[in-house]
């Protein structure tokens, strides 16, 4: 493109450019007018996405404002009206070159080992502005490298040109200000603080907008060369924000993912799970073959052929008496096709979500909000839900914009803070069990505390929600100890009180979304319904689809007891899990970044998934697993290609109407689900029992990192998890009489546990906090059936 | 106090007792000077008396009319530079005591020997611009002066000449004293803003943040040098009449100048603006005395290390911002360091980069790494590592920084070459291209004495030193 073929708008600021006469934006940037336009400004330290800072000085343009051509940083300028700016001049040409050289004397020339090298602004620039050659002659500056400033990320301080991007990144991106700058002058350098590493869940931004090979991610770091790779566009499925990414890879195994920028979902963030989570497609234990069991009940290498008949006469069986569980991770053509086929079966013992959801119907049943809604200014944000930056990293990284730069106000009606509450308007961190109550004390007022809330907390609330301002609800499940029904009857009771209030769906589980649009999540209760069916002898055969009840569903006794029971399980998936070790009939699944298909994200959101490199083994993607299982089961689904499966879904699903899904891929933001939804939840009723005297509320949620089967999977990430613990407010530590790090029983009526005891100043009196799937923990087996678990904690020993 | 003694006052290190009207450093005679009871004897807050008689537009245009220039080192005028202020609140005074420029020790001995006239000088100037916010930023390296301050503010407060109710007036003015951390940038006033606010101590760009309009917390913001407000009190009892009777008329009032080096008596002044010339300062009885050993003037530097150097041409050029402007320097901070026919110009050269390279914030790139790499050129043609080549790498490294033709005073027989001051530059603040200053100045002048150095250089000593160390 060049400078002249962009219409100017009328309502714009007319400037030159390089001689041309152009018109920028009202208060553009410069440097961005000057991107828009077709003339390219070297730069290192500006990012559209952070603040400009103007310290590289690479972007250095001559500026004539009526007072004379001055050199300026093109990216901290706002285009003013008949600015003259130059771009090719000769101080300009001269500034850049010079820049350039300074920036090289103190860097190595280790681009032949480096990984950037083939990607480097800094090489890049070099060529096209640089001088060309050196006049250093001295020592260069020398530092130890490269120091590991975090888990995942190593930095190399000869290599950095303190472009500010990645400390700029951790502290006004992320909120996490580990890393700096220290000392000063030349010896300036990036650095942690003594005994603080950068243990950021997004430290892998920093490396993906390191201008130079500075700062190199681990699971990274020496695999391939730039000029190696190969990628395409897909879309992050760890969890349901929906990610836009770029998938490399490098001799058949993924080696890296790149965050993409996209307006309507991540900016171009990634968290570190969506990041380097691809590991584990490159797990050594994937399933490779279709199992089948032989006499002595030990697993056989099968044929597809013969898994598939296996599998199609377990599906051929009693209806009524096979359940179905999973299908949140699959695509969502195979959930289309999976839903097809047990349609024709007329199954209806069906659930994507494992019990550690919600009714579905609060996506199916209230008017949906985009992320775009929720953030935009001016906005309220209620959080009813788990901590979006330990379940939704990325959707928090835009909430967090919201409300730290862009005056979202944000109310917190969540059992503790979260990581986002240093900036909310309001914190209502209920009493688990209490929410629907402190929802309904919002409207009502309260002349004393509700569920531990307190009455001016809740006045506050009441102020922000009746201001008129579009009113967005992220809901999703906070607490696994508690009946998801609670979270719903506050959702309920807000939507009382702000009728025409949007709901953001936080169901966090892969493509759940998608699993809900194709049917796959009938039913508010589907999992322990169909758990408990089997236990009752109601269901003999269990299909799973990309699922292991055995160590999702938060009821772990049930879950545990439904197996016993059953006679058969078929399990689709990619790993041996605790559920794949006790099921009849394995097929193996082809994983993410293996397989074609579409995501769709917690908005209604679809966006491509793509192959990149080829499945182990046999195993294959889950669409045809779908056709191949249906066909053995006696069920033509008439598709033989994606293509064709696409063509019928566009044809049948209605949300689908008018969306082309071979169309997806180059789409910046992706097109949301067609249709509107009418508010058609119904509230229902819970009724939670009082604490007892010495019990606390026990609330159990996940953290980012926790032993799931993908991060267990992933070599960088699975040291990462969290170990278990038990954590109470400073407060309650004196009440018990114990010191943090003191070993405690936590037990209640049937059972109890042996773990460390930590404060946690983001809890709220009265509540115990364990992390869900810890090591050497899982909060699981103290979930029972109440609406919530109390427990007591004891000192051990003396 | 109308006798001077001439010489040293001993409980004023450093400060010289000279012929001449005095404005701001007439109590430094007194031993105890800094005491409440002394400053009360001899005038003290009347100053402020007579400020609060009239009306804040009325004290401001006094200081207008007065044109008092800023003693930081632009010798802006301060009336005008007030006259910036939009009409937001809160809008903040903050009070530069970060003196730190090579060879500037005025600043301390004004905080030292006098702190209440600064503060009735902070309470003038805040009444004046209508605020009731004033921070008194003041160096790290200077106990002595944030210990005095910080009794005086005390006793001022207790005498209700600071906080609420200013002598029983419904004025209301606080004064946060901070002490820095020690670090030369922040005598930048966007940098002392941020170190102020919490920050690294570093520079914003001018635009969008000049302080008058996004200062401290992004908020209208006037940041005054010590000296400039110190000559508040003595303004608006004598008057702007009184006051432009001294100096010059471009300049008037008088100048605190802070004299080092290779004169018999180095001390700080307070002379005349414009009236006295360089030469008498140095060799006048009244001041310097003289070069030391009655040896040769060699070269001098007329405004802090920042500054171009002078030489023997510009003796007869008057003390005043604007002829010393002309001439192709700067007065700055009034700040003279003196220069015998003793001293190496390479060497010289080297010790004024080395502070500018070691005190760079390494925020820009020029600045941080060009000002080190020029420190490491001088050191090796020191070191008898130099190339004939070197000489032109340390103007171009400087052009980099600097780009353009730099100010350099008269040398040889080309005559004065004038270029407007501060000089262009490709970096956020002008302590990059204050480096370029002493290389212009020294390789012009005394271009000989680098080719010497480089010519005894020994043959091998030429190979490339990253090369011999193996490189990368």
């Amino acid at each position: 493109m060049t400078a002249t073929e962009e219409t100017p708008t009328t309502t714009g600021v007319p400037f030159t450019l390089n001689g041309v006469e152009l018109e920028a934006h009202e208060g553009e940037n410069l440097i961005d007018a000057c991107d828009r336009l077709g003339v390219h400004i070297p730069r290192f330290c500006y990012h559209p996405r952070m603040t400009p800072v103007g310290m590289c000085r690479m972007c250095l343009v001559e500026i004539d404002t009526g007072r004379g051509p001055a050199l300026q940083p093109s990216c901290m300028m706002t285009v003013s009206p008949n600015m003259v700016v130059n771009t090719e001049s000769e101080a300009t040409v001269k500034a850049q070159d010079g820049v350039l050289e300074l920036l090289l004397i103190n860097h190595p020339l280790d681009c032949p080992v480096c990984d950037k090298g083939g990607e480097c602004p800094l090489q890049d620039n070099a060529y096209a502005f640089g001088p060309g050659e050196s006049r250093f002659v001295e020592e260069k500056r020398h530092y130890e490298k490269p120091i590991p400033i975090s888990d995942l990320v190593y930095l190399d301080r000869e290599r950095c040109i303190l472009c500010d991007r990645c400390t700029r990144f951790a502290d006004e991106v992320a909120g996490d200000p580990l890393i700096h700058f220290v000392d000063r002058g030349a010896q300036t350098q990036v650095n942690t603080f003594p005994d603080h590493p950068f243990s950021s869940y997004f430290s892998g931004n920093t490396v993906q907008i390191c201008p130079v090979g500075a700062l190199t991610a681990k699971p990274y770091r020496f695999k391939a060369r730039p000029w190696d790779l190969t990628g395409v566009e897909s879309t992050a499925a760890v969890d349901s924000t929906g990610a836009r990414v770029a998938v490399q890879s490098s001799q058949n195994r993924l080696v890296r993912v790149l965050g993409v920028d996209s307006d309507a979902v991540n900016w171009g963030w990634l968290s570190d799970k969506e990041r380097f989570i691809h590991e584990a497609t490159d797990a050594e234990d994937r399933l490779t073959d279709p199992l089948t069991r032989d006499a002595n009940g030990e697993f056989v290498v099968r044929r597809w052929v013969d898994a598939n008949r296996a599998a199609g006469e377990a599906l051929s069986g009693d209806a009524d008496r096979i359940g179905v569980i999973g299908g949140a991770r699959l695509p969502l053509e195979a959930q289309f096709l999976w839903a097809r086929l047990l349609e024709a079966k007329g199954i209806t013992n069906v659930d994507a979500q494992l019990g550690d959801g919600l009714d579905p119907a609060i996506v199916s049943g209230a008017p949906r909000a985009t992320i775009e809604r929720a953030c935009n200014p001016g906005g309220v944000v209620v959080l009813l839900g788990a901590d979006p930056k330990e379940e939704l990293p990325s959707l928090f990284l835009r909430l967090r914009h919201a409300v730290a730069e862009d005056g979202v106000k944000l109310i917190e009606l969540t059992p503790r803070a979260s990581g986002l509450s240093s900036y909310a308007k309001a914190r209502l961190h209920a009493l688990p069990g209490t929410a629907a109550e402190v929802a309904a004390a919002i409207s009502t007022g309260a002349s004393a505390a509700v569920g531990g809330v307190d009455a001016a907390e809740l006045a506050k609330a009441a102020e922000l929600l009746g201001s008129g301002a579009p009113v967005t609800v992220l809901v999703g499940r906070a607490n696994l100890a508690e009946s998801p029904d609670v979270t719903v009857a506050a959702l309920s009771a807000l939507h009382d009180l702000v009728p025409d209030l949007a709901v953001l769906s936080g169901l966090r589980r892969g493509n759940v979304h998608g699993a809900i649009e194709m049917g796959l999540t009938p039913n508010a209760d589907g999992t322990e319904a169909i758990l408990t069916a089997a236990v009752d002898g109601r269901i003999d055969t269990l299909v799973l689809l990309g699922a292991d009840p055995m160590a999702d569903v938060p009821n772990r006794d049930l879950a545990e007891a439904a197996f016993a029971a059953v006679s058969t399980v078929v399990s689709v998936d990619t790993f041996n899990t605790a559920s794949t070790a006790r099921a009849d009939v394995v097929l193996p699944a082809a994983a993410w970044g293996e397989v074609d298909g579409t995501f769709c994200n917690l908005e209604g959101r679809l966006s491509p998934l793509a192959a990149k490199v080829t499945a182990p083994g046999q195993a294959r993607a889950d669409w045809i697993i779908a056709a191949e299982v249906a066909a053995a089961a006696g069920v033509d689904l008439e598709v033989t290609t994606l293509g064709e499966t696409r063509a019928r879904m566009s044809a049948e699903v209605d949300a689908l109407a008018g969306i082309d899904l071979d169309a997806l891929e180059g789409e910046a933001d992706g097109p949301l689900l067609a249709g509107d939804h009418a508010w058609s939840l119904s509230a229902p009723s819970v009724s939670v029992p009082p604490v007892d005297g010495y019990g606390l509320r026990l609330l159990v949620d996940r953290t980012l990192w926790d032993e799931g089967t993908m991060v267990h999977h992933a070599p960088s990430l699975a040291h990462l998890a969290t170990t278990a613990s038990v954590s109470v407010a400073p407060g309650v530590l004196d009440r018990l009489g114990v010191a943090a790090g003191d070993t405690v029983s936590v037990g209640h009526a049937n059972g109890s546990i042996e773990l460390p005891i930590k404060a946690d100043g983001r809890l709220p009196e009265g509540v115990a906090r364990v992390p869900y799937r810890a090591n050497g923990f899982d909060a699981g087996a103290l979930i029972g059936d109440g609406p919530v678990v109390d427990v007591r904690i004891d000192r051990v020993g003396s | 106090m109308s006798t001077h003694t001439n010489d040293y006052v001993p409980h004023a290190p450093g400060y010289v007792d000279n012929e001449g009207p005095k404005v701001v450093t007439s109590r430094f005679p007194y031993e105890d000077s800094f005491t409440m009871e002394r400053s009360l004897a001899t005038g003290g807050y009347e100053g402020l008396k007579a400020a609060l008689a009239k009306s804040p537009a009325e004290v401001a245009q006094e200081v207008k009319d007065a044109v008092v220039l800023g003693r930081g080192g632009a010798g802006f005028p301060a009336g005008i530079k007030w006259g910036f202020m939009p009409n937001i609140w809160p809008r903040y005074l903050v009070v530069n005591g970060d003196e730190s420029e090579p060879g500037t020790y005025k600043d301390r001995l004004l905080m030292e020997r006098d702190p209440h006239q600064l503060i009735e000088g902070c309470m003038i100037a805040c009444y004046a611009l209508g605020l009731n916010q004033c921070f008194l930023y003041v160096r790290g390296e200077m106990p002595l002066a944030h210990e005095r301050i910080a009794t005086a503010l005390n006793d001022a407060y207790a005498a209700g000449y600071v906080g609420k109710n200013v002598m029983d007036t419904d004025v209301s003015i606080d004064i946060v004293l901070h002490w820095g951390a020690g670090a030369y940038i922040v005598g930048e006033e966007t940098a002392l803003i941020e170190s102020l606010e919490g920050n690294r101590g570093q520079p914003r760009l001018k635009p969008p943040y000049f302080p008058a309009a996004k200062g401290l917390y992004y908020q209208p913001t006037i940041v005054n040098n010590v000296e400039t407000l110190a000559n508040l009190p003595w303004l608006m009892v004598n008057g702007a009449e009184a006051y432009k009777q001294m100096g010059s008329e471009a300049s008037p009032g008088t100048r605190m100048l802070a004299v080092s080096g290779h004169v018999k008596r180095p001390g700080v002044y307070e002379v005349e603006q414009g009236v006295v010339s360089f030469r008498e300062l140095f060799y006048d009885d009244n001041f310097c005395g003289g070069i030391r050993d009655d040896n040769e003037l060699k070269m001098f530097i007329p405004g802090g290390g920042s500054a171009p150097w002078f030489f023997e041409d510009q003796l007869d050029v008057p003390m005043e911002g604007r002829t010393v402007g002309a001439a192709g320097s700067m007065l700055g901070s009034g700040a003279l360091v003196v220069m015998d026919e003793t001293t190496d110009a390479v060497k010289a050269c080297l010790r004024v980069v080395r502070f500018f390279a070691r005190e760079s914030c390494g925020k820009c790139t020029p600045c941080r790494e060009g000002t080190s790499w020029e420190e490491k050129v001088l050191q090796r043609i020191l070191d008898g590592h130099g190339r004939p080549e070197d000489i032109d790498l340390l103007l171009e490294i400087g052009s980099n920084i600097s780009p353009g033709t730099y100010p350099v005073a008269a040398f040889g027989d080309e005559g004065l070459e004038a270029v407007p001051f501060p000089p262009k530059q490709t970096t956020i603040c002008p302590l990059g291209p204050s480096s370029v200053a002493p290389i212009t100045s020294a390789i012009r002048r005394f271009r000989d004495e680098f080719e010497a150095k480089i010519d005894a250089s020994s043959d091998d000593a030429a190979e490339p030193v990253g090369a011999a160390a193996g490189g990368h």
